[in-house]
């Protein structure tokens, strides 16, 4: 029989008194899935439950565990570890767990853990352990790597996980799943909870969940999955009377009818994809505010007392709408939320879903959901998504695996637990999901390069951290390795904000440090972009064309240059690229005339004529246009796999056409194409056979040539050094610490270039490059496209730019703003630019 | 080509400096074996440094073809680093030694180098005029020195590049650190202020293809 476990099959389930009688005194009844949950779990088993938010999943989660305490296990120690993702959470969660418990009158201590717990408390914990403790990751390693682990964790009964939708598919996950591995071991027969929003593959988390013991066959959690609730209700924003912008993230022409929506909603959270759209949105509603509505605005750069203002301000019920970004996808629900608006692009059909899931949290009524696109791309975009959504169809963003920094962090933590057996060790780590694969060599070489740095000069054997017992354990060479393993716990090396300075000409007294010097900051930008740069790249910033010179501590010094375009295109549609499931089902609706019924008509003329003056690619198919302008030669294409693949594409096409004699000039990308420009005239040189469409696409240029920019890239330093830190080869930075950011930026730069250059293969190198490739420089979903479109591309010379080309063309030029007083000019440019492009591309004579 | 109190020297690229009329190479600050140096601490960096300090010497002796090399102080990391040392490092250091005599100038990261070091021991040495010493001397009369591995920034038409580099003033050079693993201290910090008194010395900074000589007035 199967094993999945419907609601529907247990409506005979009852629960227990006092739960019974307290679910009925509030006139409630238990949901399907709580039951469902309650007797999986009860019967000895781990389960997942899949649940839409506001379907009661927490309390699903805990119930078996508080039945079970309630019936004679509380007071024998640790009973169930509950895990969340958000540290901030925890106390609330305990919170609002402790008034059932206490109305019930049971005898359940419950306490949360953090890093922000004093240590008297910590103590007492360990000694007098609560029924059920609310906490982190990073904190289950830190607890199984204690003294005494083996005592504390003995009656463990059942270790509740929630969002671990959210975090399966990152390092952190990876760190809990090697943790949980190591309570296996203590508590044998710990039943595992699972709680999750809808995913694409449950059987993914199913698996994750539970201990793999054999190589073909996947041990899996049993599965409920809650009624989805009402389907939700998504209408997608096209004011008729406006232009639907071919370009930009604002959506400042929907400003009007947003407006009018929040009017008409009880409360509205409205979100946005950056930081600075939500910025810039906040400032427009308000200058339209004419009712004076109560909008706020929440992001995760808001100081902590201002966002708990916000947050305790909605849960009054004291606010209208609230603009925010992601820092509101996850966690407990404030408030009574009737509308969620998302301006910008979906980006992604589990994002979405998430985030209107955030709407009405009376579950059977369906949640109300506005799409606001902020450009033509976008409304295809949004259709997508709302197909999606109604379809319930989800991305398939699935758990990590294999992350080698990961695995070395918690072989020292076994280490600091105490001594292991390597075949032992290996044993218990591959029946960790993620490290099932693991093989035994990759794990001695994880052994070896946490006992002496995994050297081919053996440097290091005399000061080993792992030394061998006789019977073939090893042990922690020296008790103060424990302590500086407990200091750098955890995967979260915090991604930074970098300042933008003008480089000065001025000259400074005398004395005064380095670091204190340098111009006007322009603004700042996120670490990762930097990171894409190499000293000398051009990129626009606040209005203005810069060169980057040099890197320093948390500085990014530039000079103004002369040039009137970038070579590199900077970010604007915000941190999340567009999913490859919602990509496919965009080149899809391009492919089908017959489905573009339900948008906009403007949007119907644009690609009506991109079919007419080019042509629209087939789903499977690569559409490649070349085409002069203003003395340059442009070559679009329509990959459509998202700006990280786009970038790292576009700095391999530029090598490869530099190399080719077609002396390219820069590029720019956004989630959909690839614009380049060259000196040389692209449509001639492939009519006459000296360049090939074919060739210049090849999946080859994935080996040297990415190698090539690699080495050059600051990118990969900054990844090796994530990974360096994660692994403990060097230490993590603390505030307040001697050990200055600059100092250990420039050590880390040191240390990758000798390694580099000595010892290529070395096994953090490897770990840092598996990470890029599945990061930054999304090289595997490059590597999907190249080998997609081999033998598909289309390839239209031109003689003018395409309709379908506008939109890239428009990046060129464009930023994101961060001083307003540059606004206006960049606003102004861009309109010349804009008009003319459209006029070209339009002109049906 | 530049002088210091009427003798010729020639900075290079690979940060050591020339002295033709004493046939001498002087480098400063290897510090070899920074890598290893915290390893009994748990911190087990990349152990190349010393190979790539030391072929880099190596590359600058074919260069030049000294009669001597002389080594300006902290030419070790620490006390230990000698005896640290990987036997294939070792024999690329006598081999080195086996090719020009090498004197060993105490630093104080490096005060009682192992006698068994290929080469000669000295505190300070004197050639013609100039003292040779690890550390800067307010009083000195002539000196070449190391220890406080200069860097220097400047900026150019808007822009602003920082690299190592040498400092020469009318009666001293100080050199850049030598090192793989080694950083630099920006000459217009304070440790360089009493040394430095005004502008009245040049930096030559290190680039990646040419040296670049620059008046002191012109970096920040």
């Amino acid at each position: 029989m199967d094993d999945r476990v419907r609601q529907e099959l247990d409506s005979t389930v009852r629960l227990p008194e006092p739960f019974a009688g307290w679910f009925a005194s509030r006139g409630w009844q238990p949901r399907p899935h709580q039951l469902a949950m309650h007797a999986q779990v009860s019967a000895g088993k781990s389960a997942l439950l899949i649940a839409p938010t506001g379907g009661g999943k927490t309390l699903a989660g805990f119930l078996p565990s508080l039945v079970e305490l309630s019936q004679g296990a509380a007071g024998k120690g640790l009973h169930t570890l509950y895990v969340s993702p958000l540290r901030a959470l925890a106390v609330d969660i305990a919170r609002n767990l402790e008034a059932p418990v206490a109305e019930m009158g049971l005898p359940i201590r419950i306490e949360s853990r953090t890093g922000d717990t004093p240590a008297h408390k910590r103590q007492r914990q360990k000694t007098n352990p609560p029924d059920i403790l609310i906490t982190t990751p990073e904190q289950v390693s830190l607890l199984m790597a204690q003294e005494g682990a083996k005592h504390y964790f003995a009656n463990l009964k059942t270790i509740i996980l929630d969002e671990l939708h959210a975090l399966a598919p990152t390092k952190r996950g990876c760190l809990l799943a090697l943790a949980i591995a190591r309570l296996e071991k203590l508590a044998p027969g710990l039943k595992r909870v699972g709680l999750s929003a809808t995913v694409a593959r449950p059987d993914s988390l199913r698996a994750w969940l539970m201990p793999q013991r054999e190589a073909d066959v996947e041990d899996m959690a049993s599965f409920v999955e809650a009624r989805g609730g009402a389907d939700p209700d998504i209408a997608i924003l096209s004011p008729a009377e406006e232009r639907m912008p071919w370009s930009g993230h604002s959506a400042v022409y929907a400003l009007p009818a947003l407006y009018e929506a929040i009017k008409a909603a009880h409360m509205a959270l409205i979100f946005t994809n950056t930081r600075s759209q939500a910025e810039r949105l906040f400032h427009e509603l308000w200058t339209i505010n004419e009712d004076a509505l109560p909008i706020a605005l929440h992001h995760g750069s808001l100081d902590v007392s201002q966002r708990r203002k916000v947050e305790a301000a909605m849960a009054a019920g004291s606010l209208r709408a609230v603009v925010c970004t992601s820092t509101l996808d996850l966690g407990i629900d404030w408030g009574d939320v009737d509308l969620v608006i998302n301006v910008g692009a979906p980006k992604g059909s589990s994002r979405i879903l998430q985030r209107i899931g955030r709407a009405n949290h009376r579950y059977d009524e369906p949640s109300r959901a506005l799409l606001v696109p902020a450009n033509r791309f976008e409304v295809l975009e949004c259709e997508a998504a709302r197909a999606a959504a109604q379809d319930g169809a989800q991305d398939a963003e699935g758990p990590v695996e294999l992350k080698r920094d990961v695995l070395a962090q918690h072989i020292l933590g076994c280490a600091v637990a105490g001594p292991f057996h390597p075949d032992e060790l290996h044993a218990e780590i591959t029946a960790a999901w993620p490290y099932r694969n693991l093989t035994r060599e990759d794990f001695d070489q994880a052994v070896d390069f946490v006992s002496t740095g995994g050297y081919a000069l053996k440097a290091y054997e005399r000061y080993a951290k792992l030394k061998s017992m006789p019977d073939g354990r090893l042990r922690l060479a020296h008790p103060r390795l424990a302590q500086a393993w407990r200091m750098n716990a955890g995967t979260i090396v915090e991604a930074e904000m970098i300042k933008v300075r003008l480089a000065s000409q001025r000259k400074s007294s005398a004395g005064r440090p380095l670091q204190n010097w340098g111009g006007k900051v322009l603004g700042e930008v996120e670490e990762w972009f930097i990171e894409q740069l190499s000293a000398g790249d051009t990129f626009l910033f606040a209005g203005q064309v810069l060169r980057l010179e040099a890197v320093e501590e948390l500085n990014a010094y530039v000079s103004r240059s002369s040039a009137t375009e970038p070579m590199i295109p900077s970010y604007q549609g915000g941190k999340f690229p567009l999913s490859t499931y919602l990509a496919s089902r965009v080149r899809q609706m391009l492919a089908e005339p017959a489905s573009w019924g339900s948008l906009p008509a403007q949007v119907r003329d644009w690609l009506n004529v991109q079919r007419w003056k080019s042509a629209l690619p087939r789903p499977d198919e690569m559409l490649v246009e070349t085409f002069p302008r203003a003395s340059k030669h442009y070559l679009v294409c329509y990959p459509f796999d998202g700006r990280l693949a786009h970038q790292t594409l576009g700095m391999l096409l530029t090598r490869r056409l530099e190399r080719a004699g077609m002396k390219p000039l820069g590029f720019v990308c956004n989630d959909y194409a690839l614009s380049v420009w060259c000196v040389r005239d692209l449509s001639l040189a492939i009519e006459t056979g000296h360049l090939s469409l074919a060739q210049l696409f090849d999946e080859d240029m994935l080996g040297d040539d990415l190698d090539a920019w690699l080495a050059e890239s600051m990118l990969m330093k900054r990844t090796f050094r994530t990974c360096a830190i994660i692994a403990g080869l060097i230490e993590r930075r603390w505030p307040g610490q001697e050990k200055s950011g600059r100092q250990m930026t420039v050590s880390a730069d040191l240390i990758y270039d000798v390694l580099r250059s000595h010892q290529r293969d070395h096994w953090l190198l490897k770990a840092a490059w598996d990470d890029a490739a599945s990061g930054l420089i999304d090289a595997r979903r490059l590597a999907q496209m190249l080998a997609r479109i081999r033998g598909h591309i289309i390839h239209k010379p031109l003689d003018a730019v395409s309709p379908l080309a506008v939109p890239v063309m428009l990046e060129i030029g464009r930023e994101p703003v961060y001083g307003e007083a540059n606004d206006a000019l960049l606003a102004e440019a861009a309109r010349d630019l804009e008009s003319e492009l459209i006029g070209e591309a339009m002109r049906l004579v | 080509m530049m002088q210091l109190c009427g003798i010729e020297l020639h900075p290079c690229l690979s940060g050591a400096a020339w002295l033709p009329a004493y046939g001498a190479l002087l480098v400063a600050d290897l510090h070899l074996e920074k890598g290893s140096a915290r390893a009994h601490r748990g911190v087990q960096l990349p152990p190349y440094d010393t190979r790539a300090g030391l072929a880099a010497l190596d590359a600058a002796i074919t260069r030049w073809k000294p009669d001597r090399v002389i080594l300006l102080g902290d030419s070790f990391h620490d006390g230990g680093g000698p005896e640290r040392m990987d036997a294939s490092d070792r024999a690329m250091l006598d081999a080195i030694g086996a090719r020009t005599e090498l004197t060993w100038i105490s630093g104080n990261h490096d005060p009682d180098l192992p006698h068994d070091l290929p080469g000669l021991h000295a505190r300070e040495l004197a050639l013609g005029p100039l003292t040779l010493r690890h550390e800067p001397t307010v009083k000195a009369a002539a000196e070449i020195a190391g220890h406080l591995h200069p860097a220097a920034a400047i900026v150019r038409r808007g822009r602003k590049v920082r690299a190592k580099c040498f400092v020469l003033s009318p009666n001293r050079l100080i050199l850049p650190a030598f090192g793989a693993y080694t950083g630099g201290l920006d000459v217009r910090h304070e440790a360089f202020r009493p040394l430095l008194p005004g502008d009245a010395f040049r930096v030559v900074m290190v680039g990646r293809s040419s040296l670049h000589v620059l008046p002191g007035r012109a970096v920040l």
